[in-house]
């Protein structure tokens, strides 16, 4: 699929399930992007992630933000399920995000040895 | 970094945070000059002039997160160790145009690298933003422009899924017929 053509013949198949999406009550995945991030592996955790929201059809927010002063536990991958602590992953690898999207994100069991910070739900 | 396309989406950072909503990523592979130049220009809020004078020192940063600046430190220090360079233009209210040049056959250059994965990485978290790409190699240009995509999505998120593998072949595609085979 690389024409314009297809891409409008996309539109059309897409077009019909844009009406169930909002943002409102979904999970959010945030990778850190900073330098730091980015030299450790952050863009390709980043596909990893997307790879794995395709695989198993998921309805989350994958987003980004820059360095939080963590470097040295770079690439950072946050997981927010709604209400509930946003839970920070360090020193992912590409085979780590299968783990805790199955185990965090459908499951609701944050993968602890693999924690390195929490954030409480409506904290800064 | 082990790559250039890594540099360029860590540059793009930068013009985030400055608030773009336009980002200009310019590359020409200029074989017969043996010159590689990387331009990345935005429409963000520009940097100040006393800013300006520090912006490559590793030890120089307006965040408060921690105490040092590295990209556009070690951009700099990449390009001048490819025999090259990095320049800095900005101005406030309209923008900042970062361009580095490299001895396109240097051997200490990084190579480009996965440029597809920077762009795709940029526009799955930046749907919002807007990013034209255009890539000169002998006499073959790839170009890309989210506006065109995005008007023929017409209200569609560029960063659905489904959009982003099409983009992902379209890149792809662009980047072979660029290279000819030869990249």
């Amino acid at each position: 699929m690389k024409s314009l053509e297809e891409l409008k013949q996309l539109r059309e198949s897409l077009q019909k399930d844009m009406l169930a999406r909002n943002s409102a009550g979904k999970a959010r995945i945030v990778i850190g992007m900073g330098t730091c991030g980015i030299a450790a592996g952050a863009r390709e955790i980043l596909q990893a992630v997307l790879q794995e929201v395709k695989t198993r059809g998921l309805d989350v927010i994958v987003s980004q933000t820059g360095c939080i002063g963590m470097c040295e536990k770079e690439p950072l991958l946050d997981v927010q399920l709604p209400g509930k602590d946003r839970i920070t992953y360090g020193n992912v690898k590409k085979e780590d995000v299968s783990r805790i999207i199955v185990e965090h994100l459908i499951n609701g069991n944050i993968v602890e040895d693999l924690v390195v910070a929490r954030l409480e739900e409506g904290g800064e | 970094m082990r790559e250039l396309s890594l540099h360029i989406l860590d540059i793009v950072q930068n013009s985030i945070s400055a608030t773009a909503s336009l980002i200009n990523i310019y590359i020409n592979e200029n074989l017969e000059g043996d010159l590689l130049t990387i331009k990345i220009r935005d429409n963000g809020r520009g940097i100040p002039e006393e800013q300006l004078l520090h912006i490559t020192d590793p030890f120089y940063t307006t965040r408060t997160t921690r105490e040092v600046g590295l990209g556009l430190s070690l951009f700099r220090q990449t390009a001048r160790r490819s025999g090259g360079g990095l320049e800095i233009k900005s101005q406030i209210g309209a923008g900042t145009e970062v361009t580095a040049f490299f001895a396109h056959s240097h051997i200490d250059r990084p190579p480009m690298g996965d440029i597809k994965g920077t762009l795709l990485t940029l526009i799955a978290l930046n749907p919002d933003l807007d990013f034209t790409y255009q890539h000169l190699y002998r006499d073959r240009e790839f170009f890309l422009d989210t506006r065109v995509i995005k008007e023929e999505l017409e209200g569609i998120e560029i960063n659905q899924q489904a959009v982003l593998d099409w983009l992902g072949e379209f890149i792809k595609k662009g980047l072979e017929d660029l290279y000819g085979g030869e990249g």
